[in-house]
């Protein structure tokens, strides 16, 4: 590990202030620290934002669920206010990693790191999130650009994720046997304008399966789904599944998020 | 007074490694230390052009760096490879050099070019990447499959292959398969596994130039074979100023067997710059540079009578021993393998073929089990596939097969003293409840899994080794134990061991022993082993060897001290030596109620004048002290054996498998603390189940390994596992004082094809270890395409 600064923000306008060129947030440090140790990354200051009050808050109302980017997967995961309004999402969150990762990882570390294989993006996209930074509003579907990459900006500031709150959902993960990330995996939430089916895991980034949504939308149920032909085209292959494997199993977990939605 | 021996007494040393307190090589930190780390090579196969370390040595706290150059001039021996294998045309093996750090060449992805020694880990690793070594890449051989056909690796090894290796009477073999009413064949590959201990390796090499000492602090499961290596081969230092510690050891599992090249270079870089040296394995070190496991290819044959009966077998294994011949790596493919392809069947005649291969892969050698969880795979699954074909119950075929009259010379080498084959099968079957397997089959199909059941009924050769024997075949070294036991004048006893425990629990089961024999209160007994300057030199810990070849050197110590305690009670207890009785820690004089207890004796010992009252209670000849040393050569292996039933289901959706029903029935002979062996078993269980449905140790076509992490290797985790039932039958061995056979390896030999037969018997299909969900998926698929097509 090469050394550098650590600087401790109490607010979100002296984090910004503290950001300097050759920063870095650091909020759970389960994804940068690791790099920083494997020195895959170097900074010369590290800013702790997960002592800035406003990122830790938790706030349901009857159409969103609005998280604090700060909050930790374990604390979604056990949030009443989560499991009552998005059951769905409390389960993804107590799905991710192990206990360790899960008490120190944060959404919004996630969603910044925007890995190919994430679970959060997933229910960002199929929940129509919107992204609340320190500058703007971005909706989900603009923010997931590409592997590790987002439309954030340099030194702007995930402050909460804002989710809209569906008639139902479910997510499936099928998780890669070493690293427990999703080697598939599938969010499907009916909301009241549309359904919306998000796959993680499967191409660089998280995308929308237009064609499960399609079928969906046609006749919710398991049976809809067997008919569809998933091309394996551009899909991830590696040792743990090839692409076929791939798109063969985002059917099986569809189906299996439909049942248990 | 109950017996110790048999009692679930809690690990003495649990204490201290559950509250963080053990001491472990990384938590040594000496004055004036510095920091080492490795330059290796990013390539699996290259020349070295040139090493240019001009930058890195200018970086902020560099104290030295040294590079192959520098070993070679100053003569540093090359790591060896300790057992001499023949091949079938009378040659010797072919081994290559081993530098520790390589000078001309680099063979694998990690091997080790240069030291940089700073006053940090961060400057150390700063300047690493300063270090410029130019390279011309070559063409890389990474498969066991193909390593004969490719390029030659090194000048004078020709078709990468290290020896060829029979084994058997291949005439009467094949006049077995002659008269065979079926031949069952199979094509099976051992997959390649990479330890992970939990504490990886590390070392400090500490010169004293006053005293012109060298300690060298390692995690070593054998400090004083580490010892000798390095100083009779290496040349680092000569072996009465050279002190090995081995302190805490995080688990080995085989992998801490072997002097490694950082250890070697740490010891000697310390005396060049004579300061400590300290070097830690990061994780992604240890799964590049520790010694990998397993890694065959075979193809078996088995020659059958319509009733069951086996009479043949063959057997032909390339083995992958990566880019250099490791200590044991000769062996374990050879003799620690081919003996053991019978299993514990009665089969007449059998021939086998192993040729050994170089790649440009790391090295393989001994891993838990060593050559014996290779060939109770390619038994077992041929014997399940063979049962199939006759459409006999796995059980009975089994049954039939056995061996059951003990001693038993089996055709290839082993001489089988004792065993109850049948036993443990029965008990398996009833513990198991294997008569209602069906029911739990419908009970999964009902929920949409496939449930498959599977055997292995697995024999091991333990208690490595009686030295004449393993001397004969090659072996460098003899394959005895030491032990020291040593009353002090108080008293309490202390213990000294040439085996070595990393997770073993030795403390306590060795204290047992001790306790048992001189009736001691444990508490009052001490087991120390892990250093070369404490006890006399030792073999260590591996080949399930320390209880049935070190325990027994200490059973045999105790016996001595007892032999002499006799005599000082006799004249104590003004008798003859033969009238005394030595009982629960009391010598009695016969017919009389005069005793005296082995705490007065020793203490007596330690006090041979006259001194107020005290008369000297030595008779005359009799040397002052209590303290008895024995050398424990074995007469013959042990053979632990046993019945391992696993079912699994198989989600037919995924492919996806769960072990979830385990049942572990196995012949240790005499436990000494079933506490300790119930945890041996599951641990290597857990480890088998790992080889069969998780891990793999995986190269890519340019020799880099793609399982270099956490992320992509799969360690079984505990949700992997069911609850596992594990219970004994008990023969003892006849071939050392205490009975035992030995329980470290067991688990890791038995278990693979037990779960691979379950996965095969649920989807009707074969199957490759490790059988992943996409494999499985595969295989179901097509399997389902043969049965819709037939
Ligand atoms: C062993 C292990 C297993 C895991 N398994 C899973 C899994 O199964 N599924 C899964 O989805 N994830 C998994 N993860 C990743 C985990 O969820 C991480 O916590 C997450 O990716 C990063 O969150 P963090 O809070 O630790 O972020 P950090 O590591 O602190 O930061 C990650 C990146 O995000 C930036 N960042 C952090 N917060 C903000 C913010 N508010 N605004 C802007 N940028 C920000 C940082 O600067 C950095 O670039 C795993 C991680 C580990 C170590």
């Amino acid at each position: 590990m090469k050394s550098f600064n650590y600087k401790t923000a109490t607010s979100t306008k002296e984090a910004i202030k503290l950001f300097s060129g050759r920063s870095a947030f650091l909020a759970g440090g389960m994804t940068l620290l690791p790099a920083i140790k494997l020195r895959l990354a170097a900074y010369s200051d590290l800013i702790n934002i997960k002592k800035i009050k406003g990122l830790s808050g938790i706030r349901a109302s009857s159409k969103s669920l609005k998280i604090g980017s700060a909050i930790t997967h374990a604390a979604v995961a056990s949030s009443k206010e989560v499991i009552k309004s998005i059951p769905s999402l409390a389960l993804l969150a107590d799905g991710i990693g192990d206990p360790q990762v899960r008490n120190r990882g944060t959404i919004g570390g996630s969603i910044a790191n925007n890995d190919p294989a994430a679970d959060y993006p997933a229910a960002c996209l199929a929940l129509n999130a919107t992204i609340h930074t320190n500058k703007r509003k971005i909706p989900a579907d603009k923010f997931f650009k590409g592997m590790f990459e987002t439309d954030l900006k340099k030194g702007e500031l995930i402050e909460a994720i804002e989710f809209e709150v569906p008639e139902k959902s479910s997510y499936t993960k099928f998780p890669n046997p070493a690293s427990r990330y999703a080697i598939v995996g599938v969010y499907i939430a009916k909301l009241k304008k549309e359904i919306r089916v998000a796959v993680t895991g499967v191409e660089s980034c998280v995308f929308r399966c237009k064609k499960i949504e399609k079928a969906l939308t046609d006749n919710f149920s398991e049976s809809s789904i067997d008919n569809i032909n998933i091309s394996s085209n551009g899909f991830n292959s590696d040792i743990h599944a090839s692409a076929e494997y791939r798109a063969h199993i985002i059917k099986v977990m569809a189906k299996k998020a439909v049942s248990t939605c | 007074m109950v017996s110790l021996i048999g009692s679930k007494i809690e690990r003495k040393e649990d204490k201290k490694f559950l509250t963080g307190k053990g001491r472990y090589t990384a938590d040594i930190n000496l004055v004036n230390q510095t920091y080492a780390y490795f330059v290796r090579s990013p390539h699996a196969r290259a020349k070295i052009l040139n090493v240019n370390i001009t930058k890195a040595s200018k970086s902020p706290g560099v104290v030295k760096i040294f590079t192959g150059e520098e070993i070679a001039s100053e003569k540093i021996g090359g790591l060896i490879a300790g057992w001499k294998i023949v091949s079938q045309d009378g040659k010797d093996m072919k081994v290559p050099n081993h530098p520790p750090l390589a000078k001309h060449a680099v063979n694998y992805v990690g091997d080790h070019v240069a030291i940089v020694i700073a006053e940090t880990l961060e400057q150390a690793k700063n300047a690493a990447e300063l270090v410029d070594v130019s390279y011309k890449i070559h063409k890389a051989v990474v498969n066991t499959a193909d390593a004969m056909q490719s390029e030659a690796i090194y000048e004078g090894i020709d078709q990468n292959l290290c020896f060829d290796f029979i084994l058997g009477d291949k005439r009467k073999t094949e006049d077995s398969f002659s008269s065979a009413d079926k031949i069952v064949k199979l094509d099976l590959r051992n997959n390649r596994l990479i330890p992970n201990a939990m504490e990886p390796r590390a070392c400090i090499g500490d010169y004293n130039s006053s005293s012109d000492e060298l300690t060298l602090y390692t995690t070593s499961q054998n400090p004083h074979l580490s010892r000798l290596v390095l100083s009779a081969f290496g040349g680092i230092h000569p072996e009465h100023k050279f002190r090995v510690v081995a302190p805490d050891v995080g688990g080995g599992f085989g992998s801490k067997i072997y002097a490694y090249a950082e250890d070697a270079v740490a010891a000697w870089a310390s005396k060049k710059i004579e300061r400590p040296v300290k070097w830690v394995a990061e994780r992604s070190e240890s799964f590049l540079s520790d010694c990998h496991g397993r890694d065959h290819i075979t193809h078996v044959e088995l020659a059958i009578k319509n009733d069951g009966k086996i009479i043949g077998l063959k057997v032909d294994t390339i083995a992958n021993i990566g880019a250099y011949a490791s200590l044991f790596a000769t062996v374990t493919p050879t003799y620690l393998y081919a003996p053991l392809i019978l299993g514990l069947y009665d089969i007449p005649t059998a021939f086998i073929n192993v040729k050994a291969v170089f790649t440009n892969t790391a090295p393989v050698d001994a891993y838990r089990g060593a050559g014996r969880p290779e060939a109770t795979y390619l038994i077992e699954r041929i014997v399940h596939k063979a049962a199939n074909e006759i459409g006999m119950d796995q059980a009975e075929f089994r049954r039939k097969n056995f061996i059951k009259k003990f001693p038993h010379q089996q055709c290839l080498v082993h001489n089988i003293d004792s065993g109850d084959y049948v036993a443990h099968l029965d008990k398996a079957l009833e513990i198991s409840d294997y008569k209602n397997f069906e029911n739990r089959k419908s009970e999964s199909a009902k929920k949409g899994k496939l449930r498959g059941l599977g055997f292995s009924t697995y024999i091991e050769a333990c208690g490595i080794a009686p030295s004449a024997v393993v001397m004969s075949i090659g072996c460098g070294v003899g394959l005895w134990e030491s032990a020291e036991v040593r009353f002090n004048a108080t008293g309490n006893v202390t213990v000294f061991s040439g085996a070595h425990s990393h997770g073993q629990g030795h403390d306590t089961t060795f204290a047992q022993i001790v306790g048992d024999r001189l009736g001691v209160p444990m508490e009052s007994i001490d087991v120390v082993h892990g250093d070369t300057d404490k006890g006399p030199f030792g073999m260590g810990t591996y080949g399930s060897r320390s209880l049935a070849v070190g325990g027994s050197a200490i059973a045999k110590a105790c016996d001595k001290i007892i032999e002499k305690g006799k005599k000082v009670a006799a004249h104590m207890l003004e008798g003859k030596p033969e009238d005394i009785d030595f009982k629960d820690g009391d010598f009695i004089l016969k017919n009389s109620n005069k005793k005296k207890t082995i705490a007065e004796v020793a203490f007596a010992c330690y006090l041979p004048g006259q001194f107020g009252e005290i008369k000297s209670p030595l008779p005359p000849g009799v040397e002052p002290g209590l303290k008895e040393t024995s050398f424990y050569d074995p007469v013959n292996f042990s053979f632990p054996a046993g019945t391992h039933i696993c079912e699994v289901e198989v989600d037919q959706n995924t492919g996806e498998t769960q072990v979830v029903k385990y049942t572990a029935v196995d012949d240790f002979g005499t436990i000494i603390n079933p506490m300790i062996v119930e945890g041996q078993v599951h641990g290597g269980i857990a480890q088998g189940i790992g080889q069969a449905l998780y891990e793999n140790g995986h190269y890519d076509e340019s020799g880099q390994l793609i399982t270099a992490s956490y992320m992509d290797y799969t360690m079984p985790r505990a949700d992997n596992f069911p609850q596992i039932k594990v219970d004994y039958t008990t023969t003892p061995a006849t071939s050392n004082p205490l009975g035992s056979k030995g329980c470290g390896e067991a688990g890791a030999i038995a278990s693979p094809p037990a779960v691979m037969n379950a996965v095969i018997d649920a989807i009707g299909a074969d199957v490759s270890m490790p059988a992943t969900a996409e494999k499985v998926w595969n295989a179901i698929k097509k399997n389902d395409y043969k049965k819709s097509a037939a």
